[in-house]
């Protein structure tokens, strides 16, 4: 296992309480593997990422516990100078707005051999050399004079492709996308994401995909999470979550995704709102909006029930427990 | 069918400045001489990604901004006359609701003012008869009474999209124009927004022009789709020949471009090389040709009128030109 | 229609009144400054100010300990002592009793040439935002030549030609500082004329005035009151600079610039004829600018849960 997380939390505290973005949260990437976090806002997927990363402003109000190993190594335990020198070389990640995450000072070319340079200890011309092999690998036309632009001289799409060439110039095991397409076009995130197969199958990358968007994880992942107000409420292979999908959430939200392809009249909802993290209620956290819940299910918290090759945080399944035997 | 609007040669340039002190100037050709009807109680959803011109256009037709040529007529009657004429004409008719929740609504009012604000400008109810009407619009989007003196950011994004389209139902418009409404609600919120925009059509009667990005979000609530790309309106027919027929090579690569929530049904996918080009500065010829796989030469040179190539079907595309 | 409803008998508990959801926004509001010590310093002297200028103006000579304005020759001059707090000045006035009535004169001409500057800075830096164009143009360079000149040499201009006189000054002290306040103005319009909700605004039928008045200027009330609270600082030093120079505010009227001015030859031999006005001046400044400082903070949404 490349990425083994178990019982993360991540809790915030606020004037009107602790938040619990990320409530015991436990996956694991293995490498070569695209696993996909999804949840919609408030679910912690993207604090998830951010907490692993160590990328968390270091406040009194923030608090992170719990484990993240890395090849072995717990990263939550590990320095800021040693988290530095793991960042871009052994871990990347790219984010959602590609022109907020370039510097707008600097050219691009600059921008990617910064990584090589401080990682790889290359020099200036070597490091320019590699950055415009980076850029002919993500698909960027004329990488030669590309290589000298500034960001707001490309278009999102290109900037997205930068910032991926950014975060694998110097050949990490693990690639960390938030919600790498949804400001992208749906013709250009076509792209990026034939990309990012691509790149996974050259370089053996493993890429934990954080995203909302349930067509683009059937598109390219190979494990599914689905999170809800911060816990971990389904696990399975991509092909069982959407062809038989457990938990209700998962359910509904499959359901109420408008297809391309089948004649609804009526979008199936799921009714009500996510819980305010605040207030959240006794028991299971999606009771309020689950069709089939239980009396149980409004006193008792459902643990993760194990089925062999996929979990479940659900009461209904907890007959089928693998793990009682 | 009645035509509710007619949009004829409609164009409409941004002036962006010019490079330099003796240049001319550059224009941002976000609408391109686009022609279609809009009939009374269908849904007409226009689809385009970023730059294509369909947010500019949604703005046109409800005279927030002034067109650089062409026209638009309302049941006949040219809108900007009919607003140099009577400002309410139009805001009674014709409406629009805003894509972001969190920006289209003042912070400092409460929603209940939020909702009465149109009515009691447009002479829709005064007093008692106001604050009835308050309720059962409230009730009709799926709040409830006791929301109105509360203020915008104590509701959730989707409780704010609500709101919204309570204000915009509120006149009774006829048109009403839906720009990217749903786009920034998570995808179970905006199932339920596209419900309630249908359930809302089929009880009181709107048309709606109902823009957006996605192809499937249109898809559910559209009698009709356009599809528009730098400016211009490059194919248009009903949804169910859109969907099963898709003519021009655009429109088929935004179908095919669309991630379906299903692993096993892997599809050929069609991926359009290179990116949308800049608006200031559109290819000659037909615009889509730069990244079109069935690029020919005259392509390159002439633009491809909109005709229409079956009932209802219209396309702007060289591969149609009768030899 | 049933199944869109969002029922939660959590809503249907919090739902108040809307006055007493007022109170609650404005006990968080107080509780704010007061957590800023320095802008509940200010907040508490500010207040102090305006009622000893409200009862001065409605008791007038009744609430103070001497005329302030006949003076006893055969005792002037005398130091501070149980009899004349503040000592008495070249008159034989009773200083302390000139230093309070002053109060009210200062204020006054603080915060009339405010209200001024703001209503007519308002007006002019709205209509430009707004429209824009060779209006905006136009008038924003009237505004840029007011501002390029020292604003204390152009009210002693307008003075000369208007005269001296408390109301004179007011007058100039305003038109010196209505750039200033139209430029905020100007910049926040322009800053929320393009949100969305004014569109909407616009598209439910809103003429261009009733955008302005109902949805631009209550959303861009911050920054202008923190100007303006600052402003009133300034205006009374303004005032205070007039009057020592012997503009403004004519005898005997205590205003504390003039009583400064009238009482700097004696400064060597008796130095409390200026130390107490100015001690007045220095004291209201800094009150005014601590609470427009604090009140910054609080009306900062970003801090403003």
């Amino acid at each position: 296992m490349l990425l083994d997380i178990k019982n993360l939390k991540t809790e915030f505290k606020t004037k009107k309480g602790i938040v619990a973005a990320v409530n015991g949260v436990d996956f694991s990437v293995d490498k070569g593997e695209v696993v996909a976090i999804v949840g919609e806002s408030g679910s912690g997927k993207s604090v998830t990422s951010l907490s692993l990363m160590r990328l968390l402003a270091k406040t009194d109000n923030t608090k992170v516990t719990g484990e993240a190993l890395f090849k072995g190594e717990n990263l939550l335990d590990k320095s800021e100078k040693e988290m530095q020198k793991m960042r871009g070389k052994q871990l990347s990640m790219i984010f959602q707005e590609p022109m907020t995450s370039l510097n707008p000072v600097f050219t691009i070319g600059r921008q990617i051999s910064e990584a090589v340079i401080k990682h790889d200890g290359a020099t200036k011309k070597a490091a320019r050399e590699r950055s415009i092999e980076m850029l002919r690998l993500v698909g960027i036309p004329s990488p030669e004079t590309r290589v000298d632009n500034y960001p707001h001289q490309l278009s999102g799409g290109m900037r997205q492709r930068v910032m991926i060439a950014m975060a694998l110039s110097c050949s990490p095991e693990l690639l960390i996308a938030d919600e790498p397409t949804t400001a992208l076009d749906v013709t250009i995130q076509a792209q990026i994401l034939e990309l990012m197969l691509e790149l996974k199958e050259k370089l053996g990358t493993a890429i934990l995909l954080i995203t909302h968007d349930l067509g683009v994880v059937a598109e390219v992942a190979d494990k599914v999470v689905v999170m809800y107000c911060g816990k971990v409420v389904e696990k399975a292979a991509v092909l069982d979550i959407f062809k038989a999908p457990k938990h209700p959430y998962t359910i509904g939200l499959l359901n109420s995704i408008p297809k391309i392809d089948e004649n609804e009249e009526r979008l199936f909802i799921i009714p009500g709102t996510v819980p305010n993290p605040l207030n959240l209620p006794s028991g299971c956290a999606f009771r309020d909006r689950c069709p089939n819940c239980l009396e149980k299910c409004k006193t008792d918290e459902p643990p993760l029930i194990n089925l062999g090759e996929r979990e479940v945080r659900c009461f209904l399944y907890e007959k089928e427990n693998h793990a009682n035997g | 069918m009645d035509k509710l609007m007619e949009v004829k040669n409609l164009k409409k340039y941004f002036n962006v400045g010019s490079s330099g002190f003796f240049q001319k100037p550059n224009y941002v050709q976000a609408v391109d001489d686009v022609t279609f009807d809009i009939y009374k109680g269908e849904t007409l959803g226009i689809v385009g990604e970023s730059g294509c011109g369909k947010s500019t256009m949604g703005r046109l037709l409800v005279t927030l901004l002034d067109s650089t040529s062409g026209e638009i007529l309302f049941e006949g009657k040219e809108v900007n006359a009919i607003r140099k004429n009577n400002r309410k004409d139009i805001s009674k008719n014709i409406q629009i609701i805003f894509q972001d929740p969190y920006a289209s609504l003042n912070p400092r009012m409460t929603i209940g003012d939020i909702i009465r604000e149109p009515m009691k400008i447009n002479g829709i109810a005064t007093g008692d008869e106001l604050e009835k009407k308050l309720d059962i619009l409230l009730e009709q989007v799926g709040l409830a009474s006791y929301h109105k003196d509360r203020y915008p950011h104590e509701f959730s994004g989707g409780q704010r999209q609500r709101v919204g389209i309570a204000r915009a139902i509120s006149v009774n418009p006829k048109l009403i124009v839906c720009d990217e409404a749903v786009s920034a609600l998570d995808v179970s919120i905006q199932a339920q927004i596209l419900n309630l925009l249908s359930d809302l059509q089929k009880e009181l009667g709107f048309t709606y022009l109902f823009i957006a990005h996605g192809l499937n979000v249109v898809k559910h609530i559209s009698d009709r789709v356009g599809v528009m790309y730098l400016g211009k309106l490059v194919e248009i027919a009903t949804v169910d020949n859109l969907y099963s027929t898709p003519m021009h090579p655009y429109t088929r690569a935004l179908l095919s471009a669309i991630p379906i929530p299903n692993p096993e049904k892997k599809k050929e996918r069609i991926i359009l090389t290179g990116d949308v080009p800049s608006p200031i500065n559109p290819p000659a010829g037909c615009r889509f040709h730069t990244r079109c796989p069935e690029c020919m030469d005259i392509c390159k040179q002439t633009e491809p009128p909109l005709v229409e190539l079956q009932t209802g079907h219209n396309v702007a595309c060289h591969l149609y030109d009768k030899k | 229609m049933n199944t869109n409803k969002l029922t939660s008998k959590e809503e249907q508990k919090t739902s108040m009144s809307k006055l007493k959801r007022l109170l609650v926004r404005f006990k968080n509001f107080i509780g704010l400054i007061i957590s800023n010590k320095a802008a509940f310093v200010g907040l508490i002297i500010v207040m102090l100010i305006v009622i000893v200028a409200i009862l001065n103006s409605i008791f007038g000579k009744l609430m103070l300990p001497y005329d302030p304005f006949t003076g006893d020759l055969s005792k002037s001059l005398q130091s501070p002592s149980s009899a004349h707090f503040f000592g008495t000045d070249e008159q034989g006035r009773d200083i302390f009793s000139r230093v309070i009535d002053g109060t009210k004169i200062s204020l006054r001409v603080g915060v009339i040439s405010v209200a001024i500057a703001l209503s007519v800075g308002t007006v002019v830096g709205s209509v430009c935002g707004y429209f824009g164009g060779k209006l905006d143009m136009f008038l924003m360079r009237i505004m840029d030549i007011v501002l390029a000149f020292p604003s204390l040499l152009l009210a002693i201009a307008f003075m000369s030609a208007l005269g001296r006189g408390l109301d004179k000054a007011v007058i100039a002290i305003s038109i010196v500082t209505i750039p200033e306040y139209a430029r905020i103005v100007r910049g926040c319009v322009l800053s929320v004329r393009e949100s969305e909700y004014v569109q909407a605004a616009k598209a439910i039928g809103n003429n261009e005035f009733a955008i302005i008045f109902k949805h631009v200027l209550p959303n861009i009330l911050s920054p202008i009151i923190v100007r303006a609270t600052l402003g009133v600082s300034g205006a009374i030093l303004d005032a205070a600079a007039l009057g020592f120079l012997g503009l403004g505010v004519q005898p005997p009227l205590a205003e504390w610039g003039t009583m400064l001015g009238a009482g700097r030859s004696y400064f060597f031999n008796a130095p409390y004829i200026i130390l107490f006005p100015g001690l007045a001046i220095t004291i209201t400044v800094l009150a005014f600018n601590l609470f427009g400082d604090g009140l910054r903070d609080a009306l900062d949404p970003k801090l403003n849960a």
